[in-house]
């Protein structure tokens, strides 16, 4: 009988991976005595050590058996929870990952380090006896008797206790079994059988003599026996004569039965198909597991932006109602219009929300991470994670990982201090790094604070001169030169360690969270430690968008950066230096920039009173941008300009509006320094592209 | 045919055992733990039971103890999975009324020809 059991093995080994996240979370936070988490810990490992021999993964279940070994001494009592023990463990079980993962992929794993951490192992338990030599001394004997194979005459002497159908055995099926084996007879024994009066009906009398002709070895025999060894006696010999006879066979004998079958059938009639099994019903029953199915992401994809060309049809429908004349048939039609409205916006949500994760599986990886990197380092750290349901889309979620990892690595390494260090600074001495995310308006924040020295201005300012990112006359504040470790060729690091400041710099960070339409930014207290904010757009594919009018054309400002919009007030129009124009707004003085004079639109470059201003904020920097009208709010469905025509800068996409035209989203970061290059020169390829992109 | 509670905190495991009892006709309730393993015996009369002993919320010697309490299960056999082939292990789970036990790992084959021992 063969059945085909790969059907099982992606349960399988999703469940070990569950399970070995389970282990590792387990050994980081495993304390001296605490036994519910050695157990946890114990039974992941089981289950994969049972499952991987089950499937036949013979090298995991071989290495987690020693893994188990040893949380099983640690569970009984027998051996002290240790760093050094812990720290193998935590590497057997980056082993038993590797060993799983190339068993999945079919490959042999030839890793030195899983041959080095076997070693350790079973360096570690060496000197402690273990059960298990039993079994193996077993196993030899069966392989040396089942060389010896020969028709052999057993006879058995079966004398069950009395007592032994209490447990839920039945002589009946043990006779059956062994019938299997060979052909045999049996002589039931009726001495035993007490005065009627005294039979208890949950007791058995019997006993019989069995006569098995068959090539099976002792063992063989002993092991149908083996659930039963302690209630019963059992003599095996072989029988002297090896002629089995032919007569025996017909021995069998009608018997008083307590039992409505006969205890015994000849061989040939023991039913073998019934373990056959019919090759269609091996494919027919399909495992559904608990309440999630996985999909490629390719499908959501596709799904969301077939609702986004929806949401597009929509928008057009809903324009074209409004201009439609008054009539009753025309009333229902805007009914059902409205209706189309909310239900293709709450589909867009719901579609939406298929890709949003929480953000603990980026989360997950820091507790390993900072547990191997402080210990490599010599520091004492304390992970701290909050707001780990927390959700955001499943790409931000994959490109953020980096990011973040290089993020926390140098909190670790430049933030946090020795704890000498700390000690004499009057802190604690083990250093917090904690993680936080939440959501703030349409993004997600995620705070990496640690309590750590902060950033050292002076030498930041001293570096950046020396590098010449600035020049030794210009003013900057302090947070202006701490936001230098952000530009690109910048490095702190006196030498380059093994943990940060691999050539990729803090610049590279900024540039990949940018890219995601997110940025970080950073605040520091020398002494106190420090805090980098990473704040990311939830999705990447709607954006919630303020329609504005600009010399006719219709532009997109993202919602989100919008701080106010104002009527414009003449008098708050300052002009300093002769050059710049400012705006009084609310006692703050901000950059005013025309989008006319950005994107070279025809028209009035100065505000004048019947123009609007945006106030926005981008990067914790406001400005004000002038445009000529307000209109609606409206969630656009981002498509790429890049893909579909050209990157243009000040632009971060496009969309197409209910009446079919194409407007261009504003990229509120990218205005600022592009008019910042405007007044240093001016492009007149770029201006061109803005009018070609927007014709 | 013969009904059988198969309890196993491992999905795979529990999937292969049912899977290949299934196959061979027989009735199987499946149950994640001990607790519920307990639960969905009182709501029947079952053949056989097979538990695994190493489990969260009730493990299968508690398993084991608390259905011979239960007049249904007096004479039910009770088959103990594990890996631990220690006799240990065996007296805990006789102690505790179980009437045998299967070695993990195991095969299908094996399953179903050790099964025999205790129904037909």
């Amino acid at each position: 009988m063969s059945i085909d059991l790969s059907q099982f093995i992606p349960t399988f080994l999703e469940e070990s991976f569950e399970g070995l996240e389970l282990m590792e979370s387990g050994l980081l936070n495993l304390e001296q005595g605490d036994i519910d988490t050695i157990n946890a810990i114990f039974r992941a490992a089981h289950s994969i050590k049972g499952g991987a021999g089950t499937f036949g993964f013979n090298r995991v279940t071989n290495f987690t058996h020693e893994v188990e070994t040893l949380l099983d001494e640690m569970r009984d009592g027998r051996r002290e929870v240790n760093q050094s023990d812990i720290n193998l463990l935590l590497k057997s079980v980056d082993c038993i990952k590797l060993l799983i993962e190339s068993a999945r992929d079919g490959v042999e794993c030839e890793d030195d380090a899983i041959n080095e951490t076997h070693l350790a192992l079973e360096q570690t338990l060496s000197g402690k006896a273990h059960g298990d030599n039993d079994s193996q001394d077993v196993s030899e004997v069966e392989q040396l008797l089942s060389e010896v194979k020969s028709k052999k005459q057993w006879l058995i002497e079966f004398v069950p206790k009395h007592e032994i159908m209490q447990t839920g055995n039945d002589p009946l099926h043990l006779l059956n079994v062994l019938a299997e084996l060979g052909s045999m007879s049996i002589e039931p024994n009726l001495q035993d059988i007490p005065p009627l009066g005294d039979i208890h009906p949950e007791e058995c009398y019997l006993y019989w003599r069995l006569t098995l002709v068959s090539d099976c070895s002792e063992e063989d025999i002993i092991e149908v026996f083996e659930w039963v060894e302690d209630e019963c006696s059992l003599t095996i010999t072989l029988s002297d004569s090896d002629e089995p006879s032919p007569a025996i066979e017909s021995v069998e004998q009608p018997s008083l039965q307590v039992d409505q079958t006969p205890p015994s059938q000849p061989p040939s009639q023991v039913p073998q198909k019934s373990l056959k099994a019919p090759d269609e019903s091996v494919k027919a029953k399909p495992t559904t597991e608990g309440g999630s199915i996985r999909v490629g992401i390719d499908k959501v994809d596709t799904l969301i932006n077939r609702v986004g060309e929806l949401v597009i049809t929509q928008a057009m429908l809903k324009q074209i109602g409004s201009e439609l004349a008054e009539d009753e048939t025309v009333d229902k039609l805007r009914e059902g219009l409205v209706q189309l409205e909310s239900n293709t916006r709450d589909l867009q949500e719901d579609v939406m929300r298929i890709r949003m994760l929480p953000i603990s599986f980026v989360f997950n990886r820091f507790p390993r991470m900072v547990y191997d990197v402080s210990s490599k380092l010599g520091k004492k750290v304390e992970l701290k994670l909050s707001g780990e349901q927390t959700e955001l889309d499943k790409t931000v979620m994959e490109k953020i990982g980096d990011p973040l990892v290089h993020l926390v690595r140098n909190s670790l390494d430049h933030g946090l201090e020795m704890p000498e260090e700390r000690k004499e600074a009057g802190k604690d001495e083990t250093g917090i790094v904690h993680l936080n995310a939440y959501h703030q308006g349409g993004y997600i924040v995620i705070d990496i604070i640690d309590d750590g020295r902060g950033l050292n201005t002076e030498k930041i300012y001293d570096k950046a001169i020396e590098k010449g990112l600035i020049s030794a006359d210009q003013s900057l504040s302090d947070q202006e030169i701490n936001e230098l470790i952000f530009a690109p060729g910048f490095s702190t690091a006196d030498a380059v360690s093994d943990l940060s400041g691999r050539g990729v710099g803090m610049d590279v960070v900024r540039r990949n969270i940018e890219s995601l339409g997110g940025h970080v930014s950073l605040s520091s207290q020398q002494g106190e430690g420090s805090k980098f904010s990473v704040s990311l757009p939830l999705t990447l594919a709607i954006l919630d968008g303020q329609l504005i009018n600009v010399a006719g054309q219709i532009f997109i400002v993202p919602l989100v950066s919008i701080v106010e919009s104002v009527q414009v007030n003449k008098s708050a129009v300052k002009a300093i230096a002769g050059q710049e124009n400012l705006y009084l707004f609310r006692d703050e003085y901000l950059p005013i920039y025309n989008i006319r004079s950005l994107f070279s639109l025809p028209g009035k470059v100065s505000p004048a009173d019947e123009n609007m201003v945006i106030i926005v904020e981008s990067n914790g920097n406001k400005y004000a941008l002038v445009v000529d009208d307000l209109l609606e709010q409206q969630q656009v469905v981002l498509k790429s300009l890049e893909s579909n025509y050209m990157a243009v800068e000040g632009i971060s996409g496009a969309t197409i509006l209910g009446h079919g035209g194409v407007a261009l989203i504003i990229d509120i970061k990218g205005v600022s320094s592009l008019n910042h290059k405007n007044s240093r020169s001016k492009k007149f390829s770029r201006e061109r592209s803005v009018a070609e992109a927007t014709t | 045919m013969a009904k059988i509670l198969v309890v196993d905190d491992s999905a795979s495991i529990r999937n292969m055992v049912s899977f290949t009892l299934k196959q061979q006709q027989y009735e199987i309730v499946e149950a994640a733990d001990g607790k519920q393993g307990l639960e969905k015996a009182k709501t029947g009369k079952f053949d056989l039971v097979i538990t695994d002993v190493n489990m969260p919320v009730m493990d299968g010697i508690t398993l084991c103890k608390e259905l011979r309490q239960l007049p249904t299960f007096k004479f039910t056999p009770i088959l103990m999975l594990t890996t631990e082939s220690s006799t240990d292990m065996k007296m805990k789970g006789k102690a505790a009324g179980a009437t045998g036990w299967l070695v993990k790992p195991f095969n299908p084959e094996k399953l179903v020809a050790t099964i025999k021992r205790v129904i037909r």
